[in-house]
Formats: structure tokens, C-alpha cells, sequence
């Protein structure tokens, strides 16, 4: 099994403005993306990678001349592994309002000719599923054979079977979910409070005051990589090691080793990431719910997915997704007759077992893809 | 149920063209048979990841799941068939589980090792359990937590108001349609609701 190697990432705009579920259009933006592997003549082996929270186009692959670029599916994506780039075109897409390079709060508001910041519309998951259906056609891809992605791209996902589903023959929704719980929402709005009280925050319109408020951004994140990882995996990778040898009776100063790997998380975020994105990121993520259109039942909603075959899969010690959530896409599938598989796989660490080389997850998503004609 | 005529004899059972539910799937051999043979489609139901593995790298729809848990992802009648081959054996709640197979599939068809085949009775008389083809482990580390007999089932079955539209041995490979209950190491019942 190989790397794709040395990949560069494209540039793609649209001047045709993006009619958003809120209401709002986003008038014209860029997305940037990289693809890895050969599109065949007949155009029917185009595989979509559909990104989390915090990552972004860059799938697979690194960049040359820079140490650890390693995309962030790159043990699943690439030659003789799980994901094929030797039988499959894969397209990794950055989405508008993140902050990798495609259209977000950091770039300039056409209008005002300041950063858009807080004003940038709020973007929903089936919004970023419009803008790389776009994305597509302007690659002249009619038809996915498969799209995937896990936790919100597995939303985005399944959102492609339900708005595009005459373009996608197959989709696998990895540790997701077919909406938050009020768990969900509750750590994703201490987030995004931290963020927004953050005195450097400034209503969102930082840029202006040449500041970012990073203090809110550790403290988002550090809540968000709490709930990234098992109780188990936490208490085995740091249980209650002390930094020093001895308690140093300090309320203030690192104690524990969990605090100095949070603290370090943190750090490290705040110093690329965006606040404004991560607020939105988060709204999508608490807006998703298929179900919502048709009364609730999931089951209604996925009947425009007929036709389409899925994989899903779970990991049983991930809380923040758990296995109950996928179980529920599961049955909506079952309930429409749709082809689908599950596996329900028992690795420690929990969420973030979907971005790990597990042997017993990868076999499964490599013996599916194998399946799938191009 | 690994030779090619078990496979056909539990197959000509199925109706053709059938929406099928196979309860502890393993590899997924008996759906394959059935998709080649009969035209059925449906789900395996599996909670081993070798097996998954498997059914998924043949072709053969999925879902990882343990049946001790109970069958809530599946609506009331709704698959023809509900298979549960050599499963019934491994699970705590056995009766649960047969009233689940009447609950979601029209038709349930069901084999399990058959204690009261005369071999083990034999060997229940010497004072010692009986380990043969049927029943290849001992008393100590078997997996088979439920034991129970041909006529056994019976019973269990007019208990939860299930009518036995068909059942025989298996012996062998062979269809044992005579004294099933001392002549065969396997049973099989198709059952349906009322």
C-alpha cells in the first residue's frame, strides 16, 4: 500500500451566486479541492471524500517540501488501500465557510469590502452538498460511484443520497449520526460561547482589530476533544499522571498530564483555525436533520435515497455518535428496502476511531469498495 | 448447514423471489444461495466481524448487530422469510427470539441441533453428555447454551401460538421425515403467526 504522493491543491469559482437553505446566496466563491487517481473515459469512477469539522480537502497525499502533510484520510485513501486510487478518482472538497481555502469569513465580503467575518451567511450541510454538486459539474462528473465521509461528512454524505440521489450509486456514512442530540448541541454551544465572549471576539469582526480570539478557540476545542475521545482511551493514554512528581497545590498551573495535552490541543487549533468557521461549522452540524421535513420520520426522508446502496459503520465506544445513532439511519434504510451494511466495530477510541488504521474497519470499507463497479 | 443440499433443502422452503432476514447469517452462504437460486434479496444479520467481513466481500447485505438485543430495527412483517439457522442454540432468550422471527417475517424457518437424536440419548444413559457432529463440543466449553429437542420445539411453538407448517430431520444431508425426534441430529420447523 502506497501514498498518492505529492498532490497540489485546485482552484474552482463560481460566478453563479449559491442559493443557501437559509435564504441567503452566497454571491460568488471559490472551493478549493484536490482529486487523486485517473477519472475514467467513461467518467463513472468519481468517489466524493466529504470532510469533518476540522478538516478539509486535503484528503490524501502531502504537500512537497513539508514535513507531516500527510492528508488527513491518508491511511484509507491511495493506492492498494481501503479507498482505491488506483481503481477510483477521489475528489476531496473544502467547504464554503471553512477556513482552507475555499470561500469563508476570512475573505472579502463583495459589499462592504471588509472581511465578511460574523456577517458570512450561515451555511448548512445541504448547502455544502450544492456547492460540490457544482463542483462536480464543472468537472463534468454526472455521477458519483460513491460519495463518504465520517461524523459531519458522513452528514454530508447522506445528504448527497437524499437531494442528488440520481447522481450517487453508492454512500458510506462512517461515525455519524442523523442529527445532534441536545448533548450534541449542549457541548457545541459552550463552544461556540467561549468563542463569542472571548473579548477579542468583536462581534465576530476580529480581522478588523487585528486580533483573533484564541482563548475562546482553545477552550472550543478543548471541549470538542473531550468528547473525540473514549473515557477508556483517555484514561489509558493519560489517566491521572502528574506533570511533576508531586502535587504543587497551584489551582492555576498544569497538574495533570490530560491538562497539558488539552491545553497543547488548544494551542495548536487556535493558532490555525477560525473562529467565525468554527461557529458555523458548528450551526451545520446542530441544524442537521433530515427527518425534519417529513414529520420526524427519518424513514420518509430516506425514501428519495432508493436505489442507492450504503455502508455504515460505527464504533462502539464512540459517545458522541454512538452506535444507537447509526442504528437509526440503519433502520430508515431497512424500512425503504434500500441495499445497505453495517458494521458496528469495537475499537477503543472512541469518535476518533474513524480517522485510525483499525484493521477490522478498514477490511470492511476496503471489501465494500471492492464491490462497487466503475 | 454447509453442504450443497442442506443449502437446497432449507432453500425449498423459501418462496421464490422472497424478502429474506437470516438471523446469524455467518459468512452469508445461504443468502447467496437463495439471491442465485431463488431470486430473494434481503439482510444478513451477524455479530461477528470476521463474518461481516465476509458477507460484505461476497456481495451479501449486512448488519452487525446481536440478537440478544432484540430485533427493534426491523417493522412487524416485514420480510416473507426470517431465517435462523444453527442460531437459536447460542441465544439466552430463546423464546424471545422465536416470538421476534414471528413478529417481522410471514414465514420463520428454524434448525437447531436435536439432543433427543438417539446417539446422544445413548450416550446420556452411559452418564456422560454427548459430543458428536451435531453437538461437537463438550458439556464445558460449548457454545450451544440452549439444548433442546425436536419435540421440544414443538411444544415451545403451540406455547407462543405459532403453527408449524412444516418440519423434518436432517441427518447426514438426508431428510429424515420419520421419527425425526430419534433419527435426526438436526430440526428443522417452518412456522407461521396463528
Amino acid at each position: 500500500m502506497g501514498s498518492v504522493g505529492e498532490v497540489t491543491p485546485q482552484q474552482m469559482h463560481f460566478s453563479e451566486p449559491l442559493p443557501l437553505k437559509s435564504g441567503a446566496v452566497l454571491p460568488a466563491y471559490r472551493l478549493v479541492y484536490e482529486t487523486y487517481g485517473t477519472l475514467n473515459a467513461q467518467r463513472s469512477n468519481a468517489v466524493l471524500v466529504c470532510h469533518a469539522l476540522n478538516a478539509s480537502h486535503h484528503v490524501a497525499g502531502t504537500y512537497a517540501g513539508q514535513e507531516r502533510s500527510e492528508g488527513w484520510w491518508d491511511n484509507l485513501v491511495g493506492p492498494g488501500k481501503p479507498l482505491d486510487t488506483e481503481r477510483f478518482f477521489v475528489i476531496g472538497v473544502n467547504n464554503p465557510g471553512s477556513c482552507f481555502g475555499s470561500t469563508g469569513p476570512t475573505d472579502t465580503h463583495p459589499d462592504t469590502g471588509r472581511a465578511w467575518g460574523a456577517d458570512f451567511p450561515v451555511v448548512t450541510v445541504e448547502d455544502w452538498v450544492d456547492a460540490q454538486a457544482r463542483l462536480l459539474d464543472a468537472l463534468g462528473i454526472e455521477r458519483l460511484a460513491a460519495v463518504i465521509g465520517g461524523s459531519l461528512g458522513g452528514m454530508q454524505a447522506l445528504s448527497w443520497t437524499l437531494r442528488h440521489p440520481r447522481r450517487v450509486r453508492h454512500c458510506a456514512a462512517i461515525a455519524t449520526a442523523p442529527s445532534l442530540s441536545a448533548q450534541n448541541i449542549a457541548f457545541n454551544e459552550v463552544a461556540r460561547r467561549a468563542i463569542v465572549t472571548d473579548p477579542d471576539f468583536h462581534g465576530g469582526h476580529f480581522y478588523a482589530h487585528g486580533v483573533l480570539p484564541r482563548r475562546g478557540l482553545r477552550v472550543a476545542r478543548m471541549i470538542g476533544h473531550i468528547t473525540y475521545l473514549s473515557d477508556d482511551a483517555m484514561e489509558q493514554k493519560f489517566g491521572r499522571e502528574l506533570r511533576a512528581a508531586e502535587f504543587g497545590y497551584s489551582t492555576q498551573d498544569i497538574e495533570f498530564q490530560i491538562e497539558s495535552y488539552l491545553r497543547y490541543q488548544g494551542d495548536k487549533f487556535s493558532e490555525y483555525f477560525d473562529a467565525n468557521t468554527y461557529l458555523l461549522i458548528t450551526r451545520a452540524l446542530d441544524y442537521f436533520e433530515p427527518a425534519r421535513e417529513h414529520g420526524g420520520d427519518l424513514a420518509r426522508a430516506f425514501e428519495a435515497a432508493r436505489g442507492c446502496g450504503f455502508l455504515v459503520v460505527s464504533f462502539t465506544t464512540d459517545w458522541r455518535f454512538p452506535p444507537a445513532r447509526s442504528r437509526e439511519i440503519v433502520k430508515a434504510l431497512v424500512d425503504n428496502r434500500i441495499a445497505v451494511s453495517y458494521a458496528e466495530v469495537a475499537a477503543p477510541h472512541g469518535h476518533d476511531a474513524f480517522l485510525l488504521d483499525d484493521e477490522r474497519y478498514h477490511r470492511v470499507v476496503r471489501a465494500w469498495f471492492d464491490r462497487i463497479e466503475t | 448447514m454447509t453442504t450443497p443440499h442442506q443449502l437446497d433443502v432449507i432453500a425449498a422452503l423459501v418462496p421464490q423471489g422472497a424478502r429474506v432476514l437470516d438471523l446469524g447469517c455467518g459468512t452469508g452462504q445461504m443468502l447467496a444461495h437463495l439471491q442465485r437460486t431463488r431470486g430473494c434479496s434481503g439482510y444478513g444479520v451477524e455479530i461477528d466481524d470476521a463474518n461481516v467481513h465476509a458477507c460484505v466481500r461476497r456481495g451479501i447485505e449486512v448488519i452487525q448487530l446481536n440478537l440478544e438485543e432484540g430485533l427493534a430495527l426491523f417493522e412487524d412483517q416485514s420480510f416473507d422469510v426470517v431465517l435462523q439457522l444453527e442460531t437459536l442454540q447460542h441465544l439466552r432468550n430463546t423464546e424471545r427470539m422465536l416470538q421476534e422471527t414471528a413478529r417481522v417475517g410471514r414465514i420463520g424457518i428454524v434448525s437447531f441441533p436435536n439432543f433427543a437424536h438417539w446417539p446422544n440419548r445413548l450416550r446420556v444413559v452411559t452418564g456422560r453428555m454427548p459430543v458428536t457432529k451435531a453437538l461437537p463440543y463438550e458439556w464445558y466449553d460449548t457454545p450451544n447454551i440452549r439444548v433442546g429437542t425436536f419435540a421440544d420445539f414443538e411444544v415451545l411453538a403451540r406455547k407462543n401460538g405459532l403453527r408449524v407448517t412444516d418440519s423434518f430431520g436432517l441427518h447426514d444431508g438426508r431428510v429424515v421425515r420419520r421419527w425425526p425426534n430419534l433419527r435426526a441430529s438436526v430440526a428443522v420447523f417452518r412456522i407461521e403467526r396463528g
